[in-house]
């Protein structure tokens, strides 16, 4: 690098140099940019094939870190379900977000630290997708927030906002289960979870929101992750039992202490 | 005024005199003693022209903040213009309201200021007079009744009487009628929807038909009759109605009576979204426990029982939409709903 940097300083030299060192350049970041994330490229099986290398690493990493509750092959045990089937989408959204592997049994598996590498998943993933057909890992186009926001917001309130919150703040289910917030979630993992119906929410195939509905509710939460509220502080967007907390601890203070200055004597 | 005022010299010790001799109250012996007011106590502006200047300073800078403030709002409203952007309607009100605020308080504590530390603070007790008349007066009332009476001939005059009082008596009848005409009378449409049979079951809000092959295991669609989009009139009605919510359950995991073995469809169920409590839509719609749970009083109902209520408020199941598939594959209704959708209302 140093010495593109002294070559490029200056028109002293012969004004080809310049466009030489520029290709040679070129050629050596672009090679080796290749070179380095040629593991990445291959990962993202926008068409299902994966290769069988990783395949054959995700079934290490899937032996090693899931085939205690899931079963050698896959097949479930009676403390966790069968994986032939859910797809890459299931098994990266459960290993993406950090849910998997589950850390304690409780009402809801939670969002934990994600424990392998980006590389990692996509190799079990691909392991998990290699099983049987199932729900693939969505493409970057499908991913693309530049949908009908409006159109998303509509569907978004038809299908999600009784649990997910009209914005995206989540809530309460029963015993202690609860739709979370998805104010943070990043559009694939949105995308595989309308796909996949992970835990207790429902599942929302391509026959009931289509990929186009689904970009556009993923533009509409895009949009209300980016934009601010127009309505003011929020609190948490959580609806009246929030807005009358806060009126009836904070305005009806305000009037009580006012109240006893109005009685209170001058000294 | 100056007659009635007096000061108070530490004990209010005035004892109420009765007009009568034995009266209804029941006066305890250990009763607590009127402690009368507390002794008056001198202000600091009373005491010192330092202080008192300062409290007229403060009195005048309240108003003066007031002042501020009603000119803040004026500034406001050209500072912070609204837009197409909603984001500014926040600001102008916002920055508009502070402005006002400042304004009316500003005279309010400033008033309620001055008026404690510069007004007369002596402490006044008013006596309060009697509510009962006078002897004289009650009699001179006695005496007038009396003579509008007889100069009337109310009491002699029956047939005059009599009629006035049946005029009385009939006078607000209409009422019944005029009030009761306020209203649309419902007739049987609580008890109907726009659910027939045949109709097709639709997404909501595309109003695209739905195969039973596109409902898979764990799905839910929010459906709405074929044609809802298409009224002219009480869309919004005819949609509270008749909104479903369509599940796909593993036929094995189903309890159906025997009476409602044919209105699923391989695990296909559709039950109505509206609340048997009051009508809010119930769609947190649970995959594996396959409990819906309402929003609004958290009333829950089992899918897989037929919806019957497992928890909350709600008194009766959610009603079931009977369904069947058409030659070309499309869910569609046998029928309406057996029962009246949504909250309970009289004769149900």
């Amino acid at each position: 690098m140093a010495f593109m940097k002294r070559n490029l300083n200056g028109s002293r030299r012969h004004p080809m140099a310049a466009i030489l060192v520029i290709a040679a350049g070129l050629a050596v970041s672009g090679g080796g940019y290749a070179a380095a994330t040629a593991a990445v490229e291959t990962a993202k099986p926008v068409t299902a094939a994966a290769s069988a290398a990783q395949v054959d690493e995700g079934h290490k990493l899937f032996l090693a870190n899931c085939a205690s509750c899931h079963g050698k092959n896959a097949e479930g045990t009676p403390n966790a379900p069968s994986l032939i089937g859910v797809g890459a989408a299931a098994a990266e959204f459960q290993v993406d977000t950090g849910r998997m592997p589950g850390q304690a049994s409780g009402p809801q598996l939670m969002v934990k630290p994600v424990q392998f590498t980006g590389d990692e998943i996509d190799a079990i993933a691909a392991y998990v997708g290699s099983l049987a057909p199932g729900p693939a890992i969505p493409t970057d186009a499908q991913l693309a927030a530049n949908g009908d926001a409006t159109r998303g917001g509509e569907l978004f309130r038809i299908n999600c906002a009784m649990c997910h919150n009209a914005v995206g703040a989540g809530g309460a289910l029963t015993q202690g289960k609860y739709a979370p917030a998805l104010t943070h979630t990043k559009a694939d993992h949105i995308y595989e979870a309308m796909l996949t119906g992970p835990q207790n929410m429902p599942v929302f195939n391509d026959a009931n929101l289509t990929p186009t509905d689904k970009k556009d509710i993923i533009t509409y939460l895009t949009y209300v992750q980016t934009h601010g509220s127009a309505g003011g502080y929020e609190l948490g967007n959580l609806g009246p039992v929030v807005e009358g907390l806060f009126v009836w601890i904070f305005a009806l203070g305000f009037i009580i202490a006012i109240t006893i200055w109005l009685g209170a004597k001058s000294n | 005024m100056s007659d009635s005022k007096s000061i108070a010299s530490g004990k209010g010790s005035h004892e109420p005199e009765h007009d009568y001799a034995t009266g209804l109250a029941t006066i305890a012996a250990d009763k607590v003693a009127d402690p009368g007011l507390e002794p008056h106590r001198v202000r600091m502006t009373d005491k010192s022209v330092k202080h008192e200047k300062a409290a007229a300073r403060q009195v005048a800078a309240l108003f003066l903040a007031s002042v501020v403030g009603s000119i803040f709002s004026i500034y406001a409203y050209f500072a912070f213009p609204l837009s197409d952007d909603l984001g500014t309607v926040r600001n102008n009100t916002l920055f508009m309201g502070l402005g006002i605020t400042l304004g009316l308080f500003g005279i309010g504590i400033g008033a309620v200021h001055w008026a404690k530390t510069l007004m007369p603070d002596a402490e006044v007790a008013e006596e309060r007079h009697q509510t009962r008349g006078s002897e004289e007066v009650r009699a001179r009332a006695v005496e007038i009744i009396k003579l509008a009476d007889s100069e009337s001939g109310f009491s002699r005059r029956k047939l005059i009487r009599r009629s006035l009082y049946g005029a009385l008596a009939l006078f607000p009848i209409p009422a019944i009628f005029f009030f009761g005409d306020l209203g649309p009378n419902p007739k049987d449409t609580l008890r109907h929807t726009m659910w027939k049979a045949g109709t097709r079951l639709t997404k909501d809000p595309s109003g695209l038909p739905i195969k039973a092959s596109d409902v898979t295991l764990g799905s839910v669609f929010h459906v709405i009759p074929e044609g809802l989009s298409e009224l002219e009139h009480h869309k919004l009605e005819e949609k509270a109605k008749a909104a479903v919510l369509l599940v796909r359950l593993d036929p094995s995991e189903l309890k159906e009576s025997a009476e409602r073995k044919s209105w699923s469809y391989d695990g296909i169920v559709a039950y109505s979204k509206i609340c048997t409590h009051v009508g809010c839509p119930v769609a947190l719609y649970e995959q594996h426990t396959h409990h819906l749970l309402c929003p609004c009083h958290q009333s829950t109902f089992d899918v897989t029982d037929e919806c019957k209520v497992v928890f909350g408020p709600a008194s009766r199941p959610l009603p079931q939409l009977p369904i069947a598939v058409d030659a070309e594959g499309y869910l569609i209704a046998q029928s309406d709903f057996t029962e009246p959708v949504g909250p309970s209302f009289w004769e149900r």
